[in-house]
């Protein structure tokens, strides 16, 4: 057995396919223990911490940090034995892929279309062909044709593999319009019928009946697995595979298909985003409105406030007096802060006020729990808290649930205001625009004002346009005198 | 292993300071050692039961050894299945108290009805720990043999054990085995959770109509999964026993002394023909619910510090310290015997060979049938008509 040993992503939660790897906890040249920590992946149903399989030093890492990984797929390598000297990479070494060849894969385009290429030698993209491994894209193991049997839309590309068999040759996909290949794990597993190709058992039985070798097609069914129409149109038409290649790759002057656009895969927060708006702007009816203040007595009364002493260290920003006038304006109208429960509406005593953050990994709307109850200080610190925790990527999924109302402040990037969706479970958000220096009439003149507009979109199945036009105005009220609104409502 | 006798002695060498009355109202429970390892002599509980353990400094370091090897054993399952070689795993990580205390209070002859998550009552009747490891291996079907143990095969049907036990109990009655010092009891393991189930509530009326020789111990770790239990009851537990016409009681599940004599005291009841009971173990699920779910989606970390300061071995170990019953000789030898035990458990999970796909057919009827032996017949004919088939 090699001393260097990969560790393929295992199922993490019964019958996943898939998980994304959030972060390497140990990196190349890192002695290891065994059972220590060292990577965090995400799956559909959690986030966990995989622990290290065996003692030793990490040889390789396969793929970096947000990258989604097939189960099966190698992610890490280890020697086991890293006092014994160095690695040879002899293919006798194998099946374990020396480092050099995995890093040539790892930098292979995923995309485009590569002609077959022997191992080791050049290949199309600036790539070289790896004798053994996994790229990022790869093939079932394809050999040269069976005599007499169909060439079907097989390419051998992998012929010279043979001494390392059954381990798989990775190849870059071979662009067949009638088949289809799917990306699949090279090596299958440990089942009992476990052979370099894949199939259901059906169809290795015709396959057998019809004196078809399952080794020389490509397979058209998922992850690659040959299907009963493969085997059919192998045993059938030998010929009729021909024009399938031969229509392959026509470079015309069209210039707006595939080659100028690019796809993103859909993941992570950018798929709990999708899901969320879609789910709350098709399920809770949103009205929103406007109202535009003169916010010039409460940017004064913020600045009196960093003036003080107690305050010198305190992070004072307008989007704290936005909180603390929603937080008092709740206060008056509870029923805003609620949420529909189909036959109910859950008006809550408490306040988890959101604050949507943009983040590298996308928007975030951690909460801070309980807000209502906070004194202004506090309230203070913990928005300072949740904006960091949000920034260092830190916020977790406890900090985001439980959300019952939220404030977003589109007014960091420039623009006046939003119609905002609600985060689902939530009746209303508030749309926190720019402070702009604008001509005002105050007090009979046309001054130069600090001025803002707010705008709250709300869930009209539980707030009315009169309740929310009251929860707009105290909030306006407040911000445009927070003294005063202070001392009239509590 | 453990011998305390709860109830019946006064000898107790490490007398405690104090006693106190427990159990009146709601959130009381029986505690015979503090979070911070303090111990309590004795609990009068509500019905005027005195509880207390009597235990030989030799058996206090023996009960903590098994809750440091059952936690190992425990962190390295649930390390293999992270690691693809288990296909899923229930923690029992923060519930070795209630389950070494109940464990070991069950006598010889007593039987035992499991959910999947009672790998250290297993551990306690005696059975080698890789054996729930093929049932979530997929290997094997989990190879005890629960007559030889007195220990039932894990239970995956949420509740479904407690008939299982109830009837099973019946029987022990019918065959005039209670009513002496050594007369049979039962014990059904099950969760919070399990409280909503019919099955339950149907195994509560029965059990108590029938006057059988049952504890039911429930571990509340608190979340039916990701359910918290404020959804699962309006009232504690341990109080809905009353409606069904048997005692209830709330033990702190975190405490092993105060689990095993509240238990062995169920127990004996049981035995003697005095029936039913209900045991509330309130302790806390300080894993997910299995290696398929992620806790903190469903509650917040401070409740789970809260919990972490109500640790089991902590406070065993604090009380081993204060009273000197142990020293850091001992401690590090057993931890070090976990760590030797949890490698071998390591290796011989890795060793475990993979089933033949026939063998599906081995253990459906004790004694095979006729039709079944056609269907093995097919399979393999079919088995073998694959190309490359090594069969």
């Amino acid at each position: 057995m090699s001393r260097i040993k990969e560790f393929n992503l295992p199922d993490l939660g019964e019958g996943l396919t898939e998980g994304e790897i959030l972060a390497w906890l140990v990196k190349v040249g890192d002695t290891i223990e065994l059972n220590q920590p060292i990577v965090e992946v995400e799956t559909a149903k959690a986030a966990v911490e995989i622990p290290a399989k065996w003692a030793g030093q990490v040889q390789a890492i396969f793929h970096p940090e947000g990258t989604t990984v097939e189960v099966g797929t190698p992610i890490i390598a280890i020697d086991t034995e890293p006092g014994a000297g160095p690695v040879e990479s002899s293919a006798t070494d194998l099946p374990t892929p020396s480092a050099a060849s995995l890093a040539a894969v790892e930098v292979a385009p995923a995309e485009g279309a590569v002609e077959p290429g022997l191992i080791g030698g050049p290949a199309p993209g600036g790539r070289t062909a790896v004798l053994v491994g996994y790229g990022p894209r790869t093939t079932a193991a394809k050999r040269r044709p069976r005599k007499g049997a169909a060439p079907a839309a097989a390419v051998p590309a992998a012929a010279v593999a043979a001494p390392v068999a059954p381990v798989a040759a990775p190849v870059a996909p071979v662009p067949v319009p009638a088949a289809p290949v799917s990306p699949v794990p090279a090596v299958n597993g440990n089942g009992h019928l476990a052979g370099p190709v894949l199939a259901k058992p059906p169809v290795r039985k015709l396959a057998k009946d019809l004196g078809v070798d399952l080794r020389t097609l490509t397979g058209s069914g998922p992850l690659g697995s040959i299907t009963r129409e493969d085997v059919q149109r192998a045993a059938s038409a030998p010929a009729a595979a021909e024009p399938l290649t031969a229509g392959a790759p026509a470079t015309s002057a069209a210039s707006f298909g595939a080659d100028r656009e690019q796809r993103i895969p859909v993941k992570g927060v950018r798929k709990l985003t999708a899901e969320n708006m879609s789910r709350s702007a098709f399920t809770a009816p949103h009205v929103t409105e406007f109202l535009t203040v003169d916010v010039t007595r409460a940017m004064k009364a913020l600045d009196r406030l960093r003036d003080r002493r107690e305050w010198r260290d305190v992070r004072v920003s307008p989007l704290l007096l936005v909180a603390k006038a929603v937080l008092l304006a709740v206060k008056r109208h509870p029923m805003v802060n609620s949420s529909w429960a189909g036959d109910e509406i859950v008006v809550k005593e408490y306040v988890n006020l959101g604050i949507a953050a943009a983040t590298e990994r996308g928007l975030i709307v951690p909460n801070i729990k309980d807000a209502g109850r906070l004194s202004l200080r506090e309230l203070a610190d913990a928005m300072t808290n949740l904006v960091q925790t949000a920034k260092t990527g830190k916020t977790s999924p406890a900090d985001m649930s439980g959300g019952t109302l939220t404030i977003t402040n589109v007014g960091v990037f420039g623009v006046d205001t939003g119609t905002p969706i609600l985060p689902p479970g939530e009746s209303a958000i508030l749309a926190f625009g720019a402070v702009r220096e604008l001509p005002w009439v105050h007090k009979g003149k046309v001054k130069p004002r600090l001025v803002t507009t707010l705008g709250l979109s709300f869930d009209h199945r539980i707030i009315d346009g009169e309740l929310g036009s009251k929860f707009l105005r105290d909030i306006g009220d407040f911000l445009a005198d927070p003294e005063a609104a202070l001392l009239a409502w509590t | 292993m453990a011998k305390g006798d709860p109830g019946a002695s006064t000898r107790g060498r490490r007398a405690a300071p104090r006693s106190r009355k427990a159990a009146t109202g709601d959130p009381e429970l029986v505690q015979l050692l503090t979070p911070t390892g303090e111990r309590i002599e004795s609990v009068t509980g509500p019905d005027g039961t005195e509880y207390r353990v009597d235990f030989t400094d030799e058996e206090y370091r023996g009960l903590y050894r098994d809750l440091v090897l059952v936690r190992k054993l425990d962190a390295e399952a649930t390390a293999l299945q992270r690691q693809g070689e288990l296909g899923i795993w229930a923690s029992l990580l923060g519930q070795e108290a209630a389950q070494v205390g109940s464990g070991r209070a069950l006598r010889t002859q007593d039987m035992a009805f499991p959910t999947y998550r009672e790998h250290g009552v297993l551990y306690c009747r005696g059975i080698d720990p890789i054996m729930p490891l093929g049932l979530f291996r997929g290997v094997d079907q989990g190879g005890w043999d629960p007559n030889e143990f007195k220990f039932n095969m894990y239970t995956i049907v949420i509740g479904a054990q407690t008939l299982h036990a109830t009837g099973y109990a019946m029987g022990v009655a019918m065959d005039g085995k209670t009513g002496t010092d050594d007369g049979e009891a039962v014990i059904a393991y099950f969760g919070d959770g399990a409280t909503s189930q019919g099955d339950v509530n149907e195994a509560f009326v029965w059990a108590g109509v029938f006057n059988s020789p049952l504890v039911f111990f429930c571990q509340n770790n608190q979340y039916a999964i990701s359910e918290p239990l404020e959804r699962q009851t309006r009232i504690p537990l341990y109080r809905r026993a009353a409606g069904f016409g048997f005692p209830g009681i709330r033990v702190d599940g975190n405490d092993v002394l105060a689990t095993y004599a509240v238990t062995r005291h169920a127990l004996d009841n049981a035995r003697h023909g005095q029936g039913p009971s209900l045991i509330e173990a309130y302790t806390y699920r300080m894993g997910a619910h299995t290696t398929s779910d992620d806790p903190t989606r469903y509650r917040i970390a401070s409740e789970v510090e809260a919990w972490q300061a109500k640790d089991p071995i902590a406070r065993m170990k604090a009380f081993l310290e204060r009273e000197q019953i142990a020293d850091s000789d001992f401690f590090a030898e057993v931890d070090e015997q976990a760590r030797r035990e949890a490698i071998e458990l390591r290796e011989r999970v890795l060793a475990m060979p993979n089933p033949e796909p026939v063998t599906m057919f081995d253990h459906v009827y004790p004694n095979g049938s006729p039709l079944l032996d056609e269907q093995r017949a097919q399979f393999n004919k079919y088995f073998d008509s694959f190309e490359g088939s090594t069969h």
